[in-house]
């Protein structure tokens, strides 16, 4: 039958074609059901697990990195079987959609909820309009974290900058530029709350007829002078004490982009300057500094808004206590330990408020260099 | 680099100022570093700089004073002299010995003492033991001592892994598959959605902490490895699909237009060419998000919270602090414990980290 009719020979290979097809589209659906069924499963055997931690551990790490790749795989599989005109029209979906949800779920929707949120009073019961935010602005525990808000980036930023440009400036000059890079780059690498650890031990106060045991202390009885509480005493400096830890972590990073600024600098300018009988100086301030003011620009916005969200050394430090509350700590102890999820809302509000005019110019000068 | 001939910037001084400022910045690590293995006596009664080679006055002789001897006026002994006030805070003889009372006026004795060079300085292991396998329990009747036996920071280090991989690589896949979505595939409101993605990066991740806890605590998620990597994935997805998109969009043309030629699928081309071609890029990222997560303390706080199996090391490390701040023999094994991992991540990669530093602000 098939010799007499090349015709239904045809049709019936592409009849099996599509059968096939079909079968393999039901194949890869059920695979995924099954997977997503197996994800599923594992994420309450994580949970209630009584195995031994390592075991659970190795299985959390692949069941969540693994998942999420097959999830994609099976994805993509089912949108190939779809008519190309619905495939053209998917795959994009898949591509780009997850990573959507994630940041619209993530944090479109709660700057929306802890919008709406701050409208309301403490427990969230009764409207109350702006009244959370004229707390805000008007209470003195607010002024005073405002405040300090202002001296974590007035000293905070400047002086990273500064010691930033400084080591990147004699780094560049010198044999040891690899290994001095790397002491200064080193603190990125430690958690804020490590780095706490750390300082605690330089600030760290005995009575004054016990040894010191913190070398700030030390050093001053060394010199004949009264122990102090650095990071409890002498407000508001002792946001400084503060302060100066994270300028000891960040100068690493504004170092990093200073350097490779500096090294972009075109060395036939420097040599010019210098037969024109330039000193170093003057170089360093004439021609140096405004060929990598965009950079200056950048890593300042950068650390300002690090600063504007600084969380972890305070609370570790003092917990804000000592009049060394943030804004971040504020919105913690007022929405975690206060209680008070109105006022906390607001205060992150203020947080986002404040921290979107940097953001902005930040990313557009991202921008204008990126077209250049 | 170009160097002048007169060499107008001294060297030395270049030199002797890194050098300086290096000191500084090293000197607060290495103090915890020679603290941690230093015996928790010995933290508690001298500092960490003690190691050093210095001279110590070592006590030689001991005597009783002689009981009739005017204790209100001047006293000479060993060659020093000087009221009871002035003894009490030792009066060196010229000679270069040191006399000084102990104890009180009535029956208090004197020591006569001598400078010598300090020995080699105690060093111990037991700090690491403690942190790393419990606290061995001594303090009978202290039931919080009792409870917390055990739970202790090799555990903590565990958990920290189990939140921290899937933490850095579900973020990395979703930011690659979107960043090539919107460098290479060709949909409506393409770019429109691509600036509000990147634009979320000003939202700061404190305004998404109460809306998805509560969320959270309906879908009993809260206290789970997962719950911190979504949350992570989600306040890290506008950084990475920013940068990510920087390198893959950059990608030449020609080899993407081949591929689709040969009849490559979307997928294929992302999985067999972007994915690879792109490693740099997805390096730098990883390394950032790797020490950010794994350094990261709030999210952890607000979403694991008191959960206790599941705290990672920089919650049991502010933990330590809070509650066990005059155990500082703890907190200093506790912290290089918890730095040990991204010290070593770091300087095995600083240079993507470096690159993507560079790439994301510089350019």
């Amino acid at each position: 039958m098939t010799l007499l009719n090349p015709d239904a020979d045809e049709h019936s290979a592409e009849l099996a074609r599509a059968r096939r097809r079909r079968n393999r589209a039901i194949f890869t659906l059920l695979s995924g059901i099954v997977a997503a069924l197996v994800l599923f499963e594992g994420f309450f055997m994580l949970r209630d697990s009584q195995a031994p931690k390592l075991v659970t551990a190795l299985f959390a790490m692949i069941w969540g990195g693994g998942g999420m790749a097959i999830l994609y795989l099976i994805a993509n599989q089912l949108v190939e079987f779809t008519p190309s005109q619905w495939q053209r029209r998917l795959t994009p979906v898949v591509f780009v959609l997850p990573a959507i949800a994630f940041v619209v779920y993530f944090l479109a929707l709660p700057a929306v909820r802890t919008f709406i949120a701050s409208l309301f009073d403490r427990d969230g019961s009764n409207f109350v309009g702006l009244a959370n935010y004229i707390t805000v602005f008007t209470e003195p525990f607010m002024l005073v974290t405002f405040r300090n808000n202002v001296l974590w980036i007035v000293f905070g930023a400047s002086f990273t900058i500064i010691f930033g440009l400084l080591v990147a400036a004699l780094a560049d000059r010198s044999k040891f530029e690899n290994l001095a890079k790397a002491i200064i780059f080193m603190p990125m690498a430690i958690s804020l709350v490590g780095a706490g650890v750390i300082w605690k031990f330089i600030y760290a106060v005995r009575d004054p007829s016990d040894v010191q045991i913190g070398l700030l202390n030390a050093i001053v009885v060394a010199f004949g002078g009264e122990p102090q509480a650095w990071v409890a005493m002498l407000q508001p400096w002792n946001n400084l004490f503060l302060i100066v830890i994270v300028v000891w972590m960040q100068t690493g990073y504004a170092m990093v982009l200073f350097s490779a600024a500096i090294k972009a600098v075109p060395t036939d300018i420097i040599e010019a300057a210098r037969v024109d009988g330039a000193g170093e100086l003057k170089i360093f301030f004439s021609i140096i500094i405004p060929s990598i003011m965009g950079t200056i620009v950048t890593v300042s916005a950068t650390v300002i808004i690090f600063t504007l969200k600084i969380f972890d050394v305070v609370l570790v430090m003092t917990g804000g206590q000592f009049g060394t509350d943030v804004i971040a700590t504020q919105f913690y102890n007022q929405y975690f330990v206060n209680r008070n999820a109105g006022l906390g809302s607001a205060i992150a509000i203020v947080l986002l408020l404040t921290v979107i005019p940097v953001m902005v110019y930040n990313l557009r000068q991202f921008n204008k260099r990126e077209t250049l | 680099m170009a160097k002048s001939k007169g060499n107008p910037f001294p060297r030395v001084f270049v030199n002797t100022t890194l050098v300086i400022i290096c000191l500084l910045w090293l000197i607060p690590t290495l103090g915890l570093f020679v603290s941690s293995f230093r015996p928790r006596d010995d933290i508690m009664s001298s500092g960490w700089w003690t190691v050093l080679p210095h001279r110590v006055w070592v006590t030689t002789e001991q005597f009783k004073p002689d009981p009739s001897i005017d204790r209100n006026g001047v006293m000479t002994f060993e060659g020093a002299s000087g009221t009871f006030e002035e003894l009490r805070q030792g009066v060196e003889s010229p000679d270069g010995k040191r006399v000084i009372w102990v104890g009180n006026k009535r029956a208090g004795t004197i020591q006569v003492q001598e400078q010598e060079w300090s020995g080699m300085p105690a060093t111990t292991l037991q700090n690491y033991h403690d942190v790393l396998a419990g606290k061995d329990v001594t303090i009978a009747g202290n039931a919080e001592e009792a409870a917390r036996k055990g739970e202790d920071m090799s555990d903590a280090f565990i958990n920290s892994m189990a939140v921290t991989f899937p933490a850095v690589v579900i973020p990395i896949l979703m930011a690659a598959f979107a960043a090539y979505g919107f460098a290479w595939m060709r949909f409506p409101g393409r770019k429109l959605v691509f600036a509000l993605m990147v634009a979320l990066l000003v939202v700061p991740l404190q305004i998404a902490l109460v809306p998805v806890l509560s969320d959270y605590v309906h879908l009993k998620l809260n206290g789970t490895y997962m719950s911190v990597w979504l949350a992570h994935t989600g306040f890290g997805l506008p950084l990475a699909v920013f940068l990510l998109y920087n390198y893959i969009s950059t990608l030449p043309r020609e080899i993407m237009e081949a591929a689709i030629v040969d009849g490559a699928s979307h997928f294929k081309i992302f999985w067999r060419l972007v994915l690879p071609l792109s490693t740099p890029a997805l390096a730098s990222f990883a390394i950032f998000q790797f020490l950010w997560v794994w350094n990261d303390y709030l999210v952890a706080l607000i979403f694991i919270g008191n959960v206790p199996g599941v705290q990672v090391l920089t919650m049991r490390l502010a933990d330590m602090v809070g509650s066990r701040g005059s155990d500082w023999h703890l907190l200093t094994a506790g912290g290089f414990v918890s730095m040990l991992l991204p010290l070593i991540v770091f300087f095995s990669l600083q240079r993507y980290f470096v690159r993507g530093l560079t790439a994301g602000s510089v350019k």
